[in-house]
């Protein structure tokens, strides 16, 4: 048997968890042509390199079709209900750093925490007679710290890409998405809220609770572990 | 998952307790199944998306598989319903649980609702005394509360309309309101960036143009109430601490009506609710409940659905804490404002879940 570690298929993602793993004496690589997803690992014995789009690995984890993955703390947490029973955070890799905040207009000169909002949320729907809007992809996240921090009269709406332009085209008033340091924010006219971003998020390497744990596979993950000095 | 074997018992036993309903005195009704999202996400908001199915319909567009019966129950009572009314329905309602898989994202609610102005101590106890002896033999924890006191003890607080409308509008997220009344209270420091407020022109320096659909109005509107709140008296820690008191309450009916009384003499603004609960205490006591068996806490529903706004009461499995409530209810008077477009009626009711009477009857859920 081998283990499956599913790894970002392109970008500097894929470099980057390249040099993560090769700085530790486990050599990946890409093999056949530019165009064809498939790898190959050096190294370690039993262990298979599967090439996938990180926005598809916590599925992929979650479904056991791969014993490890790497991918962003925030992907697993967005596409994952209960994410810690189905997969365990193995080491944060130090790279693909990016903070999923709320941001809001630059010239919301009464706005800097999250507190303001949740007021301008409730004068905003009385006044317009419908939820101040936020523009997101992170659904699930944004919804649950909302929650958590009791926010209220406020709507999700979604946006996939280009998020930062919805307030300038009057489809939100607020958005809330990744950031890594902030400049098409600023270009948009939009500042972050103070008080920490929703999540900071970073390349990590997880473990699928789901996966076939067989004893020869767990004897492989424990020698992988060890060569990445994971097993302290 | 319940099996198809189970699902005829359950469908059993939510008929047995419509039967029990229809002959307290109440019309059987039956609602939708797919409800138009619009009113339900109006009314609660983002919650309700992640926890309710949304689906789409060609004609209806975004449409709910039914979270609960109360709001379509008040909505065809307000469209067309005769005065007094009592209906009684049975049927599934569906909740996504993503945060506990193990809980039934599909299950029976079995309801009875009264609408009726003439006397609402009467209404309270006509329906809590229903669900109390229909749910006798299972041997179940009545609990209850009444949130009518503590918008009375809000609505008492030595401060701005404001801190009281900000405060209200929290009642049902403790977490927010506690932080709001440390605020308040002057237990906790404002917000950054509110002094720079309070002097000049926020508007100076700023380079960035105005986006969006908030407008300058808005903004200039919202200075001007954070600079009358911040020159507002902190609301005294005498009130602060009644209020604590009043939220800490967890004794029997009988004992809290003499706790609410103690409180009522420092806290005039309750006394009337306080009175209120007490008639509706006597009304429960004619029907012959023990008060000694029934349990009062003073933040009882406020974490349940925001719509009670009076008398609220659940049932739950002492000896299963795992399972969720059996049975809940309460008084709803002005969620038939907001659905009525201008009408009210005073309104109380609850919910039976029927896999659940028969988890706690067999021991097994």
């Amino acid at each position: 048997m081998t283990i499956k570690l599913g790894v970002p298929s392109k970008g500097r993602l894929m470099e980057k968890t390249f040099d993560w793993f090769a700085h530790r004496g486990v050599t990946l690589s890409r093999t056949g042509s530019d165009r064809e997803y498939a790898g190959a690992v050096a190294g370690i014995e039993g262990v298979e390199l599967v090439l996938l789009s990180a926005g598809e690995i916590p599925r992929e984890l979650s479904e056991g079709r791969i014993h490890l993955g790497v991918t962003g703390s925030d992907l697993v947490r967005e596409k994952l209900g209960l994410w810690e029973e189905q997969v365990r955070e193995l080491a944060p890799m130090g790279f693909g750093h990016a903070d999923l905040i709320i941001a809001v207009p630059k010239a919301w000169v009464d706005v800097t925490t999250l507190d303001d909002l949740d007021a301008v949320a409730a004068a905003f729907r009385r006044q317009h007679g419908f939820r101040l809007r936020i523009a997101t992809k992170y659904h699930r996240l944004i919804r649950d710290h909302l929650r958590e921090q009791g926010v209220a009269d406020y709507q999700l709406v979604d946006s996939q890409g280009a998020t930062e332009g919805t307030v300038k085209n009057e489809t939100a008033e607020a958005i809330a998405d990744i950031t890594s340091t902030g400049e098409t924010l600023r270009a948009n006219h939009l500042k972050i809220l103070a008080g920490g971003p929703v999540h900071r998020s970073q390349a990590t390497l997880f473990k699928s609770r789901k996966a076939d744990w067989p004893k020869d596979d767990r004897a492989t993950l424990k020698a992988l572990l060890r060569q990445l000095g994971l097993d302290g | 998952m319940p099996d198809t074997r189970d699902k005829a018992a359950v469908r059993a036993e939510a008929a047995r307790l419509l039967a029990t309903f229809q002959n307290a005195g109440a019309v059987v009704v039956e609602t939708p199944i797919l409800q138009p999202a619009e009113t339900l996400l109006d009314l609660y908001g983002e919650d309700i998306r992640g926890r309710a199915y949304v689906t789409s319909d060609p004609i209806m567009g975004e449409a709910m598989l039914r979270p609960d019966f109360t709001v379509p129950v008040v909505e065809m009572h307000m469209a067309q319903g005769a005065e007094p009314a009592r209906y009684a329905y049975a049927g599934e309602v569906f909740r996504k649980q993503e945060d506990d898989p193990h809980r039934a994202p599909e299950y029976f609610q079995v309801g009875y609702e009264v609408f009726d102005r003439a006397d609402a101590a009467a209404s309270d106890a006509e329906v809590f005394a229903l669900f109390h002896d229909t749910l006798a033999p299972f041997g179940l924890r009545a609990a209850t509360g009444d949130m009518g006191i503590l918008m009375a003890a809000v609505n008492g607080l030595t401060t701005s309309d404001r801190r009281r409308d900000a405060l209200k509008r929290h009642l049902w997220r403790p977490r927010r309101f506690r932080t709001l009344l440390d605020r308040f209270s002057g237990r906790a420091p404002n917000p950054e960036g509110r002094e720079a407020l309070a002097r000049g022109n926020p508007f100076d320096g700023m380079d960035a143009p105005l986006i969006g659909l908030r407008s300058r109005a808005e903004i200039e509107d919202r200075v001007a109430a954070l600079r009358e709140d911040m020159a507002t008296p902190p609301i005294p820690e005498a009130e602060v601490a009644l209020l604590a008191d009043l939220l800490g309450i967890r004794e029997t009916l009988a004992n809290a009506c003499e706790h609410l009384r103690d409180l009522a003499v420092d806290m005039p603004a309750i006394a009337d609710a306080v009175e209120r609960f007490a008639t509706r205490n006597r009304a429960i006591a004619e029907r012959g409940i023990d008060p000694e068996g029934i349990d009062f806490e003073g933040s009882f529903g406020r974490t349940t659905m925001e719509y009670y706004d009076g008398f609220v009461f659940g049932f739950h499995a002492g000896q299963r804490p795992d399972l969720p409530p059996v049975a809940t209810g309460g008084r709803y008077d002005a969620l038939t404002r907001v659905l009525g477009r201008g009408k009210a009626i005073p309104a109380v009711g609850g919910v039976i879940r029927p896999e659940l009477t028969l988890a706690v009857a067999g021991g097994s859920a």
